[in-house]
């Protein structure tokens, strides 16, 4: 074995791919052998490391230096003044604000600091295609435990007792779920991972399945001794390739082990499982279509009872839990129960891993205790709200999910404290908003989304949710009429009376959430035709506030038809006849002064 | 028989702990070898390679290597500061492969200054 003075932990997520995190990697790897320090000096390729907005990133230890959005061009500086010469290199440095100070160390960025790493703990460290460097960092120990230490009823009550629940938002507690399932009778029974991530702007799963894998397959083989199944599916998405591959590999590693097949660890217990593509349809992470969609129907979902947990998957019993809530389990069972439940609130133990997006400076994935408040996560960790604009909602659990506006901010994140103020946890999607969101244009957007994927099986999502949107579009095109509010208000209680699954039952939440906290903004398209947020073109007038424009220019500039007049020391002036409303005007000035 | 049992397993962390101890694994001795222009030139990259042969031999995963630039002592170039945790700092001056492999032996493995090479003790 060969020792390395110096790794380089190269994100390798999504994310850091997208900027060129590959790119990237050929160009270190080409200087460093250029340099002859190859035997120095070792790549590691990691999963997502959370900071998603500032890659391409990387880690370099054992200093803990934090570079972030290195371009393949800056490397070879890089690599002659840090690994040959062993000076950090300053502008590839974290700065909190554009005027702050650098800061050199991960650990000291306040992004990274204020987070509790459970579920993501190996994210960023590990190199995710080998499983080595999983079982480096208490790996498979917990299956271990589980497989050759303990009976099914030991695991569930340890679950019981740490009182995990549903990540995936509904928040059922897992330790009863694999309780009904093991009470249930059948010699064939299976366990199912729902990485069917839908929401839009969510992307926690894929993070985890990314960055960890192991984590996720060890929670499974622990699920299934609970329970008494022997065999598992994976449901994730085709859009998940790099997740997908990953999975694949690890897998095979678990396969060549033993530690997924028969006679796990000599324990005698046997579990395989196989991953199954899905084709990206949001109506399938709804548990019962999720189950018809791996059966090779069409996914749709069924009325319940019966429970999955009595007759799922090929009408055996079935456990099915989501990726973050697998990923608890192995550090649960090795820590104990009473450990996870001494993190967090109340009813809601443990840490929750969002995905921070939107307006906000620190745009990644963060895990944090329950009953950390929003106003710490977008803020402490956020970074707050980027360029002089003022915060106005989050949105939390994308389509089924609502929006908290800033008088709600110290709200602490935990399910009941969530739903209290009208939204709900969700899988993890926050997205911030700034002032320059339009709620209504917000509710339209989700509408247009929920309408979009509604399967059509039963009549008041199919229809219901087509005719909100109908509303919601002549809302925001300034056509608007009195009524429309309480039209609105009866369609969203009736589908979520009457809607068969959780899709259209909880479909109507962002209009319903809009509406308790932004009414005003409704009203003010309705009857006064304008868009307080200057978002819905057909409300805009294209007029330059004289008292208000600086002459900048910026907005000359921008717009791509040329109907902008302007010289130097002069105001703007939109010439309306060749004027398209692209908002390419409105979105650029700096001063607001376009109305 | 199963591929692998818990005793494997067990063996099989305690291995990559070792190969990924850099990450986070407990830091016991910091070896910094001063790679300044002046440094490389004086043969600092042979000094490193040595060093770096004698880590692995060595087996140990609770020393840290790593480079920096020069000290502004140029002349005394090859440096190299040894800290053990809790002592003084040490800096060797004039080094090659002999001396640092000597300097790792004696000092970094078993705590004996080798005051022959040291230039000072890091105020």
């Amino acid at each position: 074995m060969s020792t390395f003075r110096t790794e380089i932990l190269l994100c390798t997520g999504t994310g850091c791919k997208m900027t060129g995190a590959d790119e990237v990697k050929a160009v270190l790897e080409s200087e460093i052998k250029r340099h002859g320090l190859e035997r120095e000096i070792r790549i590691v390729e990691t999963g997502c490391n959370g900071f998603c907005a500032q890659g391409p990133l990387a880690v370099v230890q054992p200093e803990g230096i934090f570079y972030q959005k290195l371009r393949p061009e800056d490397i070879p500086f890089l690599v002659e003044e840090h690994f040959l010469k062993g000076r950090p290199v300053e502008k590839f440095f974290y700065k909190e604000q554009a005027d702050a100070e650098t800061i050199p160390v991960m650990s000291d960025i306040p992004f990274y600091s204020r987070q509790k790493l459970i579920v993501l703990k190996n994210r960023g460290v590990i190199d995710p295609e080998r499983i080595d460097e999983y079982i480096a960092r208490d790996g498979y120990e917990g299956a271990g435990k589980a497989l050759l230490e303990m009976t099914p009823e030991e695991i569930v009550g340890e679950i019981k007792k740490s009182g995990l629940r549903g990540r995936g938002g509904g928040g059922f507690p897992t330790g009863l779920k694999w309780e009904f399932a093991r009470k249930s009778e059948g010699e064939i029974k299976y366990v199912l991972c729902n990485a069917d991530e839908g929401d839009p702007g969510a992307f926690m799963d894929r993070s985890v399945l990314e960055a960890d894998p192991h984590a996720v397959l060890e929670g499974m083989i622990i699920a299934a001794k609970a329970v008494g199944a022997h065999q598992g599916y994976i449901y994730c998405r085709a859009e998940y390739p790099l997740a997908l591959k990953r999975l694949d590999i690890a897998i095979r590693q678990a396969r060549g082990y033993g530690l997924l097949g028969e006679n796990i660890l000599g324990s005698g217990f046997d579990f395989d499982l196989d991953v199954y593509r899905g084709a990206g349809a949001f109506v399938c992470g709804e548990e019962t279509a999720l189950m018809h969609s791996i059966e090779g129907k069409r996914g749709m979902p069924r009325p319940r009872p019966p429970f999955p947990a009595h007759q799922g998957l090929w009408k055996k019993p079935t456990v099915l839990n989501n990726v973050e809530t697998y990923a608890n389990v192995p550090q649960i069972i090795i820590k104990g129960g009473d450990w996870y439940a001494g993190i967090g609130t109340e009813t809601s133990k443990g840490t929750k891993v969002f995905a921070l997006t939107g307006d906000v400076y620190n745009i990644g994935l963060v895990e944090v205790p329950m009953g950390t408040t929003l106003r710490e996560i977008i803020y402490d960790i956020g970074g707050g709200i980027p360029g002089k604009r003022k915060f106005k909602a989050v949105q939390l659990g994308g389509p089924s999910g609502g929006c908290v506006p800033e008088s709600r901010l110290d709200t602490p994140v935990d399910y009941e404290s969530i739903a209290k103020v009208g939204a709900i946890m969700g899988s993890g999607g926050m997205i911030v908003m700034n002032e320059r969101t339009c709620m209504v244009d917000m509710a339209r957007f989700f509408m247009d989304f929920i309408q979009d994927e509604s399967c059509g099986k039963c009549t008041p999502c199919r229809e219901g949710t087509k005719r909100m949107l109908e509303i919601l579009e002549k809302i925001t095109r300034g056509k608007g009429e009195p009524g429309d509010i309480e039209a609105l208000e009866k369609l969203c209680a009736f589908v979520s009376d009457a809607a068969l699954c959780g899709l259209g039952k909880t479909g109507p939440n962002p209009v319903l959430s809009t509406l308790r906290y932004f009414r005003d903004e409704y009203n003010a398209h309705i009857h006064e035709k304008r868009c307080p947020a200057k978002r819905c073109p057909e409300l805009l007038k294209f007029e330059v506030n004289t008292e208000l424009c600086r002459k900048c220019g910026i907005c000359f500039k921008n717009c791509p038809m040329g109907a902008i007049r302007w010289q130097k020391k002069q105001p703007a002036y939109i010439d309306k006849s060749i004027c398209i409303k692209c908002m390419s005007c409105i979105m650029s000035c700096p001063f607001d002064a376009i109305d | 028989m199963p591929k692998l049992t818990i005793d494997d397993l067990k063996k099989l962390k305690e291995k990559s702990k070792k190969a990924t101890a850099l990450r986070d694994g407990e830091t016991t001795v910091k070896v910094t070898v001063h790679m300044g222009t002046c440094g490389i030139a004086a043969g600092a990259r042979e000094v490193m390679d040595a060093l770096l042969e004698e880590l692995s031999e060595s087996g140990r995963d609770d020393i840290r290597v790593v480079n920096s630039g020069c000290m502004g002592m140029c002349s005394s170039e090859p440096n190299v500061t040894v800290e053990i945790v809790g002592k003084e700092p040490v800096v060797y001056q004039h080094m090659d492969q002999n001396k640092m492999r000597q300097v790792f032996r004696r000092h970094v493995l078993h705590g004996e200054v080798q005051s022959d090479f040291a230039l000072a003790r890091m105020p």
